[in-house]
């Protein structure tokens, strides 16, 4: 039954790949990526029984912080019950979203600002080197260049500094990063497809 | 029919079979990572000193093209939970997406199933900690602070809310490595994490932490790769400048 597993996990994987350059195969790549996203909504399903499994857990133990993961659950089962009741595109609904759980994630939003705005600070007692510098140097510079300053724009700043860090280093960079990325998710996915590893059970 | 990428994909897929079934007579040699290097000596401890290690694994759906790196983070949760299986306290996986959270509870289940001891297995050390990306940080946040952590692992698709993780660590003490795909996320860990993985670092961690052979070929082959493609764009830009391309 194990062997069954991995021989139909590794089959699925090929057919999906070489589906990607062969076209005649992309019928059969359209067949599995529906079940695969039929799975992933089951899925979805099962990962909220476990968020109620934990919090549960939490509140029956009368653990540290149980009176949050009680918030959750009523907050859970209700939304659950008034979304299955009136349908999601319901006026009450959308409400529900736009002035909770926007507010609540735009929060967060902000909040990290600051936390980045300190962690910023505490860089240079943690790490001082180099890099450190170079890092933070090139966020001051980018914040003048970007910031509506009083006495208007800084213009070496905003006309060449900026979009030379951007354009050049930045971007430069940012490609070098995603093609190593790029192999190392390809050699992943490699191994993962001939069974060297299994996200999906023993080995 | 797209011949490059599929020479590229059979290429690499040749290169890593026969480096993988290639005996080698010694072992292979890394550049020291010294982030992975205090990770192990963060993992020892955990298990001398009876604490949890907390491993996070982005929000990234195995649907995507971003799935590379949850399937890195579950690898290196499969070598940590084999490593720390012994220990008074298991370790806790969250995960911000349901397929990855079911993903990391079943790898979890394996590696204690693997070193013989199933019954110490807790469905609830697998968890999905949130279905957005800040409900999934803040869902996180309260396994830092309240469950006995020593140290905290970032490995998968992570957005710039890691940092918000990275802080809780801080606050507490713990240390935390971060390692994400993701650029910004990058950014801001690189600024608020003890340690950081940049780039396919990621995708070498796990055979830092439990070198195998197909591990090691796979880093062989992303190098080959990699000096593939600095030659080409090299060739590329000499070819430019010549005024032939």
């Amino acid at each position: 039954m194990r062997y069954l597993a991995v021989a139909i996990a590794i089959a699925a994987g090929l057919i999906v790949l070489i589906s990607y350059f062969v076209p005649a195969l992309a019928m059969v790549q359209s067949v599995l990526l529906n079940w695969a996203i039929i799975l992933a909504g089951m899925a979805a399903l099962v990962g909220v029984f476990n968020l109620i499994s934990v919090h549960g857990d939490k509140v029956r133990r009368r653990e540290k912080g149980n009176i949050y993961s009680a918030v959750l659950l009523v907050s859970l089962f209700a939304s659950f019950i008034f979304g299955l009741a009136l349908g999601p595109d319901q006026p009450y609904i959308r409400l529900l979203v736009n002035t909770v759980i926007v507010p609540v994630e735009t929060a967060l939003m902000a909040l990290l600002s600051v936390t980045l705005l300190y962690a910023s600070i505490r860089l240079l007692r943690r790490r001082t080197d180099v890099m450190s510098i170079v890092f933070l140097l090139t966020a001051v510079l980018m914040l003048a260049a970007s910031a509506t300053l009083p006495f208007g724009e800084i213009l070496p700043l905003n006309n060449l500094i900026r979009p030379w860090i951007q354009q050049v280093l930045a971007l430069g960079g940012a490609r070098g990063i995603l093609i190593g990325v790029a192999l190392g998710t390809l050699t992943t996915g490699l191994r993962v497809l001939f069974g060297a590893d299994r996200p999906y059970g023993d080995k | 029919m797209n011949l490059i990428g599929l020479g590229l994909v059979g290429f690499a897929a040749i290169l890593l079979i026969a480096l993988s079934l290639m005996k080698r007579k010694s072992p292979p040699k890394w550049r020291v990572i010294p982030a992975l290097m205090r990770l192990s000596r963060a993992v020892d401890l955990s298990v001398e000193d009876g604490t949890r290690l907390f491993v996070a694994l982005g929000r990234a759906s195995l649907l995507t093209p971003r799935g590379g790196a949850p399937l890195a983070g579950l690898d290196v949760l499969r070598r940590l939970t084999e490593r720390t299986s012994l220990s008074d306290r298991p370790p806790v996986a969250a995960a911000g997406e349901s397929s990855l959270a079911l993903l990391a509870q079943d790898t979890l289940q394996a590696g204690y199933r693997t070193m013989g001891v199933s019954d110490l297995y807790q469905p609830s050390s697998g968890r999905l900690s949130g279905m957005t990306p800040f409900s999934a940080a803040a869902g996180s946040m309260p396994i830092i602070w309240d469950e006995n952590i020593s140290a905290s692992i970032l490995v998968g698709d992570f957005g710039v809310e890691a940092a918000l993780l990275a802080d809780a660590a801080e606050r507490r003490n713990i240390f935390l490595l971060g390692a994400s795909t993701d650029i910004s996320s990058q950014a801001a860990l690189f600024a608020s994490a003890q340690e950081l993985l940049v780039g396919e670092e990621l995708f070498a961690a796990s055979a830092y932490l439990d070198p195998g052979s197909s591990h090691a070929a796979s880093l062989t082959v992303q190098d080959i790769l990699r000096w593939l493609i600095v030659l080409t764009l090299l060739a590329g830009t000499a070819l430019k400048l010549m005024g032939l391309f």
